[in-house]
């Protein structure tokens, strides 16, 4: 087990209090592909940011990689982000002043667990896995969607993540692009022993999944 | 770390314009802010160096008292204040030199006469001051060797009739050293000197009126004996320090020690306002030319919101974020502030060979270390805060509330 939930609950506070999340628990094992399906305003994208980390404002449990950080601070979060999860989102969002290449460097070079050379070493590799060594080093804004959402799951993978989480990872692509999308996400899962937790309103996606998690207004279905 | 430098770099190379701008602001205001300094410093400097050329730090001297009214165990019998008559001269005089010459802080003693005196040029009279003293010790405080232009000031130790000129005097009385003066005293007295001596102060008025006699003469020019001393005159270590050693002085010898702060209360007061002028604007200036780098840091904040969100989950922290956008403002900074002092330094070159003539002649002002020094610290600093709120806005982004826009 990798990663798991217990009795979370969330509240919006504007512009009425509304319980967004109800009592979410389940768990995810070691190279999963799970998938996080439901209506829009059923709460899975805001449960995503919550097994991210990154939202910090619920009550419950949340234990990743056999610890409870429910309670810990910014950094420590950070640290944990750096080193234990990737992310690919639904708009790729890569950092547009920097090339391919350095864009997958850089959470590698903020963990500073290898020197310069090897992380160079380590993206370039990468960026081959996911076919796009020829674009290494041209600027992220002049590639296409598809492949700036390569880049952006690259990026994901630099620092070998225990979980990669995904808002949509294929909401922008065309089919072309979300099958290579799905089949590489899929192969981290199965071949690298890498967990997948992606949130998605593609039931194509959600069924080729090895397990599929539906929400209804803020509940497990 | 050197990723947080990495990211920082490509953002100020990546927005060169608005980097340009900012660090042109940062250059002229770091330059006009050292170099206003270094003016400051240079009039203070020039004025209080000619002023010394006159003035001792302390003077003492016997103060006029006002008579008592005489009265009878309360009842006020006769009420007349006045000046009570009685000689303006220091009792002991050489005792009390030698005392305060043993003083800590005290480097030059001696006593003086000043006489007010008519130079007499044919029918015509030129109205004037000679103070008498001795030579040796008044030119270790006045340094008055140093602008005398004709003879020698200590050729009065070797004459007794000896006197030192101002050069407006020589000039209207078509005098030079060797020829002989006579003179008038406001007591009647009339005598004939030689000129050893004549100076030029940077002072006109000096020029026209003072004359330096021995002690000796000027005593005669008061018809007193060779005890009378209407002043002594003190020079101590630290100008600045003044004030209080003249309180010591008061109260070791009952006389008026008077320190030239106090005497000259006009100009110290303009003085003060130059500066605070001076200091008003020249900072002014400086918070003005951080508001570029405020400017442009804001400005990349806002522009790069995403990539923050983008940072923060990929683990960048607050303080890697608030590094990053520090060191772009720093690095701005630091530029700004180094092409500001070379700026300075080529205005301050430049002044230095501008000729006002009159009293000051070049322009007062030198490359003042610490005034360039208190400037790069000011200007980092300041920069650093312009760079640090803008930074902390960048720190406090939730990712999450960008991503689910």
């Amino acid at each position: 087990m990798i990663l798991s939930v217990k009795n979370i609950e969330k509240y919006f506070h504007d512009p009425t209090d509304f319980k967004v999340l109800d009592g979410i628990g389940f768990d995810v094992d070691r190279g999963e592909f799970l998938t996080l399906v439901g209506k829009s305003g059923s709460g899975k994208s805001t449960l995503l940011y919550i097994l991210s980390t990154m939202d910090t404002d619920y009550t419950g449990q949340l234990i990743i990689d056999g610890e409870d950080v429910s309670g810990y601070d910014q950094n420590r979060l950070s640290a944990i982000r750096n080193e234990k999860i990737g992310f690919v989102f639904q708009f790729h969002y890569l950092l547009t002043d920097f090339t391919c290449l350095q864009n997958v460097m850089i959470p590698a070079l903020r963990l500073g667990k290898l020197s310069d050379k090897e992380v160079e070493y380590r993206a370039m590799e990468k960026l081959r896995i996911l076919g796009l060594e020829d674009q290494a080093l041209k600027p992220a804004s002049k590639l296409s969607g598809g492949q700036q959402q390569r880049v952006a799951i690259a990026r994901a993978l630099i620092n070998d993540p225990l979980i990669i989480m995904g808002d949509e990872p294929t909401g922008n692509l065309d089919s072309k692009n979300t099958q290579i999308v799905f089949d590489i996400l899929q192969e981290l899962a199965h071949v690298n022993k890498q967990t997948i937790i992606a949130v998605t309103h593609d039931n194509d996606f959600a069924k080729a999944s090895d397990r599929t998690i539906e929400m209804i207004d803020g509940r497990l279905a | 770390m050197k990723i947080n430098r990495h990211i920082a770099t490509t953002y100020f190379v990546a927005s060169k314009k608005m980097t340009t701008v900012a660090i042109v602001g940062v250059l002229l205001g770091m330059s006009i802010f050292m170099f206003m300094n270094s003016m400051a410093e240079g009039f203070d400097r020039t004025s209080s160096e000619s002023f010394f050329k006159s003035t001792p730090h302390i003077r003492v001297y016997k103060d006029d008292v006002l008579s008592v009214p005489l009265s009878d165990e309360g009842t006020t019998l006769i009420v007349n204040p006045k000046v009570v008559p009685s000689k303006n001269t220091i009792e002991n005089p050489m005792d009390w030199v030698k005392l305060i010459r043993k003083q800590p802080d005290v480097e030059v003693v001696f006593p003086q006469v000043s006489c007010p005196v008519f130079y007499n040029n044919g029918k015509s009279q030129i109205i004037g001051t000679t103070i008498g003293f001795d030579p040796v010790e008044a030119d270790k405080m006045f340094k008055i060797s140093s602008f005398t232009v004709q003879g020698r000031l200590s050729s009065l130790t070797t004459h007794q009739d000896g006197i030192v000129i101002g050069s407006g005097i020589a000039e209207k009385m078509n005098i030079r050293t060797g020829d002989k003066i006579n003179i008038t005293s406001s007591k009647g007295v009339n005598l004939t000197l030689t000129v050893v001596g004549i100076f030029k102060t940077n002072n006109s008025k000096e020029d026209k009126t003072k004359s330096y006699v021995n002690l000796v003469t000027g005593q005669q020019f008061l018809k007193e004996n060779n005890v009378y001393v209407t002043d002594i005159n003190v020079n101590v270590k630290n100008p600045e320090q003044a004030p209080q050693i003249a309180a010591e002085l008061t109260t070791l010898t009952g006389y008026k020690a008077e320190d030239w702060k106090a005497a000259n209360e006009a100009y110290m007061a303009a003085s003060r306002m130059r500066k605070i002028v001076i200091t008003f604007i020249s900072f002014t200036l400086l918070i003005v030319s951080s508001f570029g780098i405020y400017n442009i840091l804001n400005m990349t904040v806002s522009q790069k919101i995403n990539d923050i969100a983008i940072l923060k989950a990929m683990g960048f922290n607050g303080g890697d974020v608030v590094r990053i956008f520090v060191y772009q403002a720093m690095t701005i900074g630091a530029i700004g502030v180094a092409l500001g002092v070379v700026f300075a330094l080529i205005l301050v070159q430049a002044l230095q060979h501008v000729y006002i003539g009159g009293d000051i002649g070049y322009f007062p002002i030198r490359f003042e270390p610490w005034v360039f020094f208190r400037g790069v610290w000011l200007g980092l600093f300041i920069t650093f805060l312009a760079g640090y709120i803008p930074a902390k806005k960048a720190a406090k982004v939730d990712p999450v509330s960008i991503f689910r826009k």
